[in-house]
């Protein structure tokens, strides 16, 4: 646990923040996001301009394999904003994860690529927490050369470029970068269409060894724990919107001769959302920032983060559609994409349950009692 | 803080430990000179017991200090004067009632006491009917005031009263300092919850209190009643502490010594509230740096109102958790207890004192309507008695 550790926003930061906030408020609406829901798939030129104009796909990347080399702490900004304007953006799934797995491998050509804006994506399932996991991938590789199996459920495949698999190989768990081409990728219709899943079919696959062995898990727990960590920072963007939707609403919408905001039930009720969205905030920065900083406390803070933030952001979606009543109910009004996203989002990763789990060794309080004593479960 | 500037406090603790051995001195004699030194609390201007320093340099005075071996002025004693008298004296005092008070405040030497809430009015602090009328150069108060805390171990109070009962409910209070040993003054201990008196009620007759000590201006007592209240919430919610450092360390080693009583059920529970307790933390961490960057803080009374569902909580489970012997309890002798004291009780004490935490220092109900309309700016609770002068209202 560090307390010396900023929790504020730089100024750097705030700018960053207000480029992404244009971005948004420029090339994309909640009625592109609930058109996603009816098949539409057009692209608003989101990741280009993310990528390209404010090259935000390299901020996890260092300098010297071809990215920004910045850190933690400016991604979770960048999340922040996109949970806000919930944007189907590949930025979590690529930009964070397959970057940081291309990262702690050392493969520096692909690192440069995702930099640059190409697409990557880790092939595990979104649930997946960060948990060891990943050693029993359920892909392996056959005397030939070429891989057979499927991987359900994975975020950001429908824009990849490069798929990263783990594989269950006869020596223990690789990593191999699989081209597109190679695979097949069947959409699924998602919860969550503005960060859709996609089934993914490896038979007959060739590809490229990036990592085996201890290397290979490590890589990508870590990337799932940072993942886990800055998720936390989409999830307070999502609560905020959520909050400040829901306020402005209550404080016009009128019955009985007044504004419903001034009734009591609610007043309470948003003021104990508020107390929980400003302590997500805290939290989702201390993850943000342990995590930039490499210290000690990252991994119980991503799991903190967990959670913590992704029941707030929960509740707050909820507490919107609650709120607003039957105009929430809609198709037309944008409370539902944030309500499927948060849902969503609580089961990425690893619940909120399996983080708990995490956490109890970490912290050292164990479910039982060790060996020799008595217990009473 | 700059490191040139945390450099040169770190010396000048060095100075002041050269210059007045801890070991050596008593307690009082230590605690005065620290106070001279500008080290009680480095934040408030120089010749009042500071440095005008940021807030946050008085941790690492405090670490300093206590590595040293330095006695503190036992803060448990005086939470009220620490974390409420002073400031508001600081903000609001004269001059002489700076250099009169807050030295010996400080070190103990004169423990406070708060005498705001009557029996007619709590949550509606400024509907109180205790009186005190001008007679020269002095006020004579009477009224009753209750629930107050350590009446009986205090040397001063701070306290509200109706100076003008034709004016609006809120435009006539004004606040004083009260001498607890002056005549008319009479403490009768209540008997709590838990079995012991904390607090007290506190009959006023023809008290008399001079002008000098009134604080802040005739009629502006309900301003300054709000900045003590405000410090308060904030002393309570921006209090730095370690991981675990609250209830949550109590159960947590609970839990790590007494393997058999542990249960899957208890186990999640636990690890939740944990994550909260963590989180609260972290939250409390940040609102100091927001506080000490100059950025608004509103979220003192969002804290108080966290903190206290929490250790409510944690309070209860610790009960369950011990099981059988959550069944006992040890002493519910009528006793008067000299400090606060939370963690040094058994189970079944902190279960039944926390639940105050929600209703002293301004209810939970009272903090959300605080937090929906300042914070969030929602619209106020009806007012039927705002526009009406303090006499004509019903009561
Ligand atoms: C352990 C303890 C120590 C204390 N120490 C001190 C002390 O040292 N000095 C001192 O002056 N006072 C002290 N108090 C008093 C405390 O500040 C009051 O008890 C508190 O302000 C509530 O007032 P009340 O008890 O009159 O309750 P009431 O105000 O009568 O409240 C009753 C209920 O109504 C609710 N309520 C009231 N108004 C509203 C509203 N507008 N909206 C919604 N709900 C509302 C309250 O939340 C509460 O649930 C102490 C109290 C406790 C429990």
């Amino acid at each position: 646990m560090n307390d010396d550790l900023d929790l504020l926003y730089t100024d750097v930061e705030e700018s960053l923040r207000d480029a992404v906030r244009t971005l948004m408020a420029r090339r994309w609406g909640p009625e592109r996001g609930i058109a996603r829901y009816d098949g539409d798939t057009s692209d608003p030129g989101l990741w280009s301009a993310l990528s390209g104009e404010l090259g935000l796909a390299g901020l996890l990347v260092p300098e010297e394999f071809g990215g920004a080399g910045a850190s933690a702490r400016e991604a979770a900004v960048v999340l922040e904003e996109l949970g806000r304007a919930m944007a189907p953006v590949p930025y979590l799934t690529s930009a964070v994860v397959a970057a940081r797995v291309l990262v702690k491998v050392a493969d520096k050509e692909l690192a440069g690529e995702v930099a640059g804006g190409q697409v990557a994506a880790l092939a595990v399932p979104l649930s997946a927490a960060p948990d060891g996991s990943a050693a029993l991938a359920p892909v392996t590789v056959g005397g030939d050369g070429c891989l057979s199996g499927e991987v359900r459920g994975v975020a950001g495949a429908l824009d990849a470029e490069v798929l990263i698999v783990p594989v269950t190989a006869a020596t223990g768990t690789q990593l191999w970068a699989v081209e597109r081409a190679a695979v097949r990728i069947t959409p699924v219709v998602s919860l969550d269409m503005t960060r859709q899943l996609a089934d993914v079919d490896l038979a007959g696959a060739t590809g490229r060894l990036l990592a085996d062995g201890d290397m290979a898990v490590r890589a990508v727990d870590e990337a799932l724990e940072l993942g886990a960590a800055l998720l936390a920072s989409e999830q307070v963007g999502l609560a905020q919107w959520c909050l400040d939707t829901t306020l402005d609403y209550v404080k016009t919408r009128r019955q009985f001769g007044r504004v419903v905001g001034g009734f009591q039930a609610l007043k309470h009720r948003l003021a104990d959302l508020y107390v929980q969205v400003e302590t997500a905030h805290a939290v989702a920065r201390y993850a943000a920032v342990t995590a930039a900083a490499d210290d000690p406390d990252r991994a119980v803070a991503a799991s903190v983060a967990q959670a913590y933030c992704a029941d707030v952001a929960v509740l707050a979606a909820e507490e919107c559609v609650q709120m607003h009543g039957g105009i929430a109910m809609t198709w037309e009004h944008p409370a539902h994409l944030y309500l499927k996203r948060a849902k969503a989002d609580q089961l990425v990763f690893g619940t909120p349950g399996n983080h708990l789990v995490r956490l109890s060794p970490l912290i050292d309080l164990p479910a039982r009692g060790t060996a020799g004593q008595q217990t009473a479960d | 803080m700059a490191d040139q500037e945390l450099d040169e406090l770190t010396a000048h603790v060095s100075d002041f430990l050269a210059a007045h051995d801890p070991r050596a001195l008593g307690r009082r004699e230590f605690l005065r000179a620290r106070f001279d030194a500008g080290l009680a609390w480095v934040h408030f201007p120089v010749g009042l017991g500071g440095l005008g320093l940021a807030r946050e340099s008085q941790t690492h005075v405090d670490a300093l200090l206590a590595e040293a071996g330095a006695p503190d002025n036992e803060p448990e004693r005086n939470t009220i004067g620490l974390g409420m008298a002073a400031p508001t004296i600081l903000q609001f005092g004269t001059d002489e009632q700076k250099h009169r008070f807050l030295r010996p405040l400080f070190t103990g030497e004169e423990v406070w006491c708060q005498l705001f809430s009557e029996p007619g009015a709590g949550s509606d602090l400024a509907g109180l009917t205790t009186r005190a009328v001008r007679e020269g150069d002095t006020w004579v108060v009477n009224g009753q005031k209750v629930w107050t805390s350590g009446a009986q171990t205090s040397q001063w109070a701070i306290l509200v009263a109706r100076t003008n009962p034709e004016v609006t409910k809120h435009a006539g209070l004004t606040y004083f300092l009260c001498d607890m040993s002056a005549p008319g003054i009479d403490v009768r201990p209540l008997r709590q919850i838990t079995g012991e008196a904390e607090f007290n009620e506190v009959f006023l007759t023809d008290v008399r209190i001079p002008d000098a000590h009134r604080l802040g201006a005739e009629g502006q007592g309900w301003q300054v009643a709000n900045a003590t209240l405000m410090n308060e919430r904030v002393t309570i919610a921006a209090l730095p502490r370690p991981r675990e450092g609250g209830m949550i360390g109590v159960v947590a080693d609970t839990w790590r010594r007494r393997p058999e009583l542990r249960t899957p059920e208890l186990h999640s529970r636990l690890l939740k509230l944990w994550v909260e307790a963590e989180a609260a933390r972290i939250a409390a961490t940040r609102l100091r740096q927001k506080l000490a960057a100059g950025q608004p803080g509103h979220e003192g009374s969002a804290m108080k109102l966290g903190f206290a569902g929490l250790a409510q909580r944690l309070s209860g489970l610790e009960l369950e958790l011990l099981g059988a012997d959550g069944l006992r309890y040890a002493d519910w002798t009528m006793r008067v207890p000299d400090r606060s004291d939370f963690t040094g009780h058994d189970a079944g004490y902190r279960y039944l004192r926390a639940k105050g935490f929600s209703i002293e220092g301004g209810t939970s109900e009272v903090l959300r309507n605080i937090v929906a309309e300042r914070v969030l700016g929602l619209p106020a609770e009806p007012r039927v008695d705002k526009d009406i002068p303090w006499k004509d209202l019903p009561r």
